[in-house]
């Protein structure tokens, strides 16, 4: 596929990394030619300087014949009129801009064809935002994400000896948890995938993905681990876009601190912060964080855009006794460097951001896509249209669908009503399917499981 | 002079606003036929006159206002008009020296509501709607007035309406236009007062005493026609209603204003202010009566409530009707009800003192410092509800509460050198600073100001119009940098 993108800020780059790695044709647009040179000295793709908004750059990108724009610069003014420009001017047929002002949002309107002609408005630091919240709120998880708008969660969580769970068969859950019904879909052991079948044991270090409704989360979770005490004081690291963000998401229901560097910054951070005390320094100053008590910290942020001092303060964080310490990496070999060592969640920006972007453009009709594993994985809900002679799907149970090798159905969404799969459920047409997609090159075999029409063919 | 001289002019102007305002007193006065025609008379050709002179010598010199002109204009306006406003008691009264009309003049207009005269019952109905008008008048502001009414007042009208209107931010506006808002204003506060007006004649009074006391209740100025205040009428009915009008005149107009427009009461749940000062104010009378009731001055606990509600919600609103002599009571309670009227009420309401929001504002503060000696590195800003209170703001409400602190103490030393006893010297000086009314014991709510001598009959008058212009209006005038050229 041939996509434009606008902008080679975080947002940019990242989609630029991951995009390139799935075999598309990538120009990328930016004013500044050093982020855009060093863009091009990592990946295959071609670069451009120039305003993003402006007709005759566009041309020169070559828009006239792509087939997706997606306007992430920093402002959303550019991205609103460069999608407006890519509709009108040259046809482009999708188009995706990053609005990060939640004044635009609020008004929906303004993205139809007739105004600004955006199909998708995607919030990069909202979704990272959302994803900090869910790791506060199961602060014994790796990664939780939503699925049938909020009904099921999948969660990843490392079993540890105490879990009453490890140890012993997957099939026993049934009757440990008689009352409910979840559904393990992957196992990591090692980091090599295992597919979950009944038998399989559970051992000490092993990375559980499972799916359960949202109201048993919490009771699934406890068979894998103790439970970690209840979290009540978080502090933040970095009082940017994310920092803020997720402190005024949080500070309703936990004692938040923010620690930010700038003093014109922390000011207004103070006036934005009704409950979040906001402290002015620096995030790696341990005498800062000793005063401020961090030792009583259940989860430490550290959420600066220099992943560098990301790395040092949640270090030092742990080192000075924060019971969990969460940081934001952009690199990926740091993230598979430090997870899981010292630092106890090393989380991608790009890969807790890019959901709606690949939900977006997968093929087949994608509700929902999630990015598992800092990308090596997948996980996502798609639609069964058609009928039983197009589809591969419909009419069968869940035993004797042909799915690629390690994909697993873990859950099927029909109207209202949640399916955990069991090998005995029939797919029925419009049913929503949650699948695991264990490694990313077998997901063009999933889209075209969707596809009603190259069934028939 | 020549630096003068478009002050004067709009002086002037303002001179002449007033005596028009005197065709009011002047047509009850000849509807009535009380004999005290012949005072509006003069007062209206003198006060006119002087004004047209004013304008008239002035002409060939007018420009823009700036700033500093502002704070000028505010001070003589409040001086000057003061003066004229004496006139038609001057005339009526030959036996009143300058010094008594000229304070019972400021009392009325910085809606203060001490008298110095004796004798309100006999006086011509004019006479006594003149001094509730000033009341009136003064409770939104005279500047105010001038400002909805003069157009040609222009980019000026924003530095006066700024330097009279009382609370620590005054830049915002309803409207775009000052004078739309002061016409706004105005409407609002009109609406209400003929509301009073017409609740005060529904239990019982007759059309003057209702307009006489809805004028002092909305003005929060507390003038009577009677030496015995609201006492007189004796009537639970009349204190209620009086009550409750002096609850609303307590609280920001714009807020009012605000309701009228959007037709919901939205903006009083929005309204940090006016919640504290009734929270302050209802609890007060709660705690008061009780104890005033366990303590056995009335014997029921209802007739405790009844009392203390009244005089209570009148001093702390500042307005200073009385209806009992609560100077008997045990001295905490009166005094407590003078601590109120330098803090209760809201910015933009017709009451005086450092107002609620101030009160607010330096209590976060301290608030905020606390915060800051366990948490070095803190850095919180000063909120009220929703709203961020800027440090410039801050800085400028610290500072206001400490120089209204100073000026009380200041003032009620220099009426302790005249030989007035402590309780009656601060009370008097507090209850003219927060343009309440009575004070306690010489000046109390049995007696009035008559007793004190000239000095401290001027002490006084200059301590209402310091209160009423805040401080720094007046204060700035005194500083050589004012003058420098």
């Amino acid at each position: 596929m041939k996509i434009i993108i606008l902008g080679a800020g975080q947002v940019g780059s990242s989609l630029a990394a991951s995009l390139v790695s799935e075999d598309n044709d990538i120009t990328v647009v930016d004013t500044d030619a050093a982020k855009l040179a060093a863009l091009q000295d990592r990946y295959d793709l071609r670069t451009l300087v120039g305003h993003a908004a402006h007709p005759s750059v566009l041309r020169e990108a070559g828009i006239d014949d792509a087939e997706l724009l997606v306007a992430v610069t920093l402002s959303d003014e550019t991205n609103l009129v460069a999608c407006k420009l890519a509709a009108t001017l040259f046809h482009v047929p999708r188009r995706i801009a990053r609005i990060r002002s939640p004044d635009y949002l609020a008004a929906p309107d303004l993205f139809t064809p007739a105004n600004f002609a955006v199909d998708l408005a995607i919030s990069p630091e909202q979704e990272i935002t959302t994803y900090l919240r869910r790791l506060i709120d199961y602060p014994e998880a790796l990664q939780v994400v939503d699925f049938a708008d909020g009904r099921i969660r999948m969660v990843a969580v490392k079993a540890r000896h105490g879990g009453p769970l490890v140890g012993h068969e997957l099939r026993s859950l049934r009757q440990r948890l008689p009352d409910l019904d979840a559904r393990v879909a992957a196992i990591y052991r090692r980091d090599r995938a295992l597919v979950p079948k009944g038998i399989t044991v559970v051992e000490d270090g092993d990375e559980v993905f499972f799916l359960a409704a949202t109201e048993n989360i919490r009771a699934v979770m406890k068979q894998m681990r103790r439970a970690d005490a209840s979290v009540r004081r978080v502090m933040i690291a970095g009082g940017g876009n994310i920092g803020a963000r997720l402190a005024a998401d949080l500070e309703s229901d936990y004692s938040v601190k923010l620690i930010e560097r700038s003093k014109a910054r922390a000011q207004q951070l103070a006036e934005q912060l009704a409950d979040t005390l906001v402290l002015n320094g620096e995030a790696t100053d341990e005498e800062l964080l000793l005063l401020e008590n961090v030792e009583d910290i259940d989860v430490f942020c550290a959420l600066t855009n220099d992943d560098e001092d990301n790395i040092m303060a949640s270090l030092l964080a742990k080192q000075l006794g924060a019971h969990k310490v969460i940081a934001l990496i952009n690199r990926s070999s740091y993230v598979d460097l430090l997870q899981g060592g010292a630092i106890d969640i090393a989380l991608s920006p790009a890969h807790a951001s890019i959901g709606p972007l690949l939900t977006h453009i997968r093929r087949g009709d994608m509700v929902k896509v999630h990015s598992l594993r800092h990308g090596a994985a997948e996980a996502m809900e798609a639609v069964v249209h058609g009928d039983a002679r197009t589809s591969k799907l419909i009419g069968r149970a869940i035993d004797a669908i042909a799915l690629p090798e390690g994909v697993t159905i873990g859950a099927v969404a029909r109207g209202d009503r949640v399916l955990m799969a069991h090998h005995d459920v029939v797919i029925e047409a419009e049913d929503h399917v949650i699948l695991f997609v264990p490694n990313k090159q077998l997901i063009p075999k999933v889209e075209k499981l969707f596809q009603a029409g190259s069934a028939a063919a | 002079m020549r630096k003068l001289a478009p002050v004067l002019n709009v002086l002037g102007k303002m001179v002449m606003l007033l005596a028009m305002t005197m065709l009011f007193p002047l047509l009850v006065s000849d509807l009535t036929d009380d004999g005290a025609s012949r005072a509006f008379h003069w007062g209206m050709a003198i006060t006119f006159l002087s004004g047209l002179a004013m304008t008239l010598a002035t002409m060939g010199v007018r420009r823009e206002l700036t700033p500093r002109d502002g704070y000028l204009l505010a001070s003589l306006t409040w001086i000057v008009l003061t003066g004229f406003a004496a006139l038609p008691l001057l005339v009526q009264l030959p036996a009143l020296s300058f010094t008594d009309a000229y304070f019972e003049a400021m009392s009325g207009l910085s809606t203060t509501g001490a008298t110095v005269l004796v004798g309100l019952d006999g006086l011509p109905h004019s006479i006594n709607l003149w001094r509730h008008q000033l009341n009136w008048m003064g409770g939104m502001g005279i500047i105010v007035l001038a400002v909805a009414i003069f157009p040609l007042l222009g980019v000026g009208g924003m530095q006066l309406f700024k330097a009279e209107t009382p609370g620590p931010m005054k830049e915002s506006k309803l409207t775009p236009r000052i004078t739309e808002t002061a016409k706004n204003l105005y409407l609002v506060y009109v609406l209400i007062t003929v509301a009073c007006i017409l609740a005060l004649m529904a239990v019982g009074l007759d059309w003057y005493e209702a307009t006489c006391h809805a004028f002092a209740a909305m003005g929060l100025g507390g003038f009577s026609t009677h030496d015995a205040s609201v006492g007189f009428f004796d009537s639970p009915a009349v204190e209620g209603v009086l009550i409750v009008f002096m609850l609303v005149a307590g609280m920001n107009f714009t807020t009012h204003f605000l309701a009228f427009r959007s037709r919901s009461l939205r903006s009083y749940l929005a309204d940090v202010e006016a919640k504290a000062f009734l929270t302050l104010v209802l609890g007060s009378c709660l705690l008061a009566s009780l104890y005033i009731w366990l303590v056995e001055v009335y014997p029921s606990f209802w007739t405790a409530l009844r009392h203390v509600s009244f005089n209570l919600v009148s001093i702390a609103t500042d307005c200073g009707f009385v209806s009992t002599d609560y100077n008997q009571w045990p001295i905490v309670v009166p005094l407590w009800m003078l601590f109120l009227s330098c803090v209760a009420v809201s910015s933009g309401s017709t009451g005086g003192g450092i107002k609620m929001i101030r009160t607010l504002v330096t209590f976060q503060q301290a608030l905020r410092e606390m915060s800051k000696q366990i948490h070095p590195a803190m850095v919180q800003s000063v909120r009220l509800g929703r709203h961020v209170i800027e440090n410039r703001v801050v800085f400028a409400v610290q500072s206001f509460v400490l120089l209204y602190v100073t000026t009380v103490v200041g003032l009620t030393f220099v009426l302790l050198a005249t030989g007035l006893e402590p309780v009656s010297a601060l009370s008097a000086i507090l209850a003219t600073i927060n343009n309440a009314g009575p004070g306690l014991n010489v000046v109390g709510p049995a007696g009035n100001f008559s007793p004190l001598t000239d000095f401290q009959t001027w002490v006084c008058t200059f301590s209402m119009l310091a209160g009423r212009l805040e401080l720094f209006t007046l204060f700035v005038l005194f500083t050589p940098r004012f003058w420098a050229k």
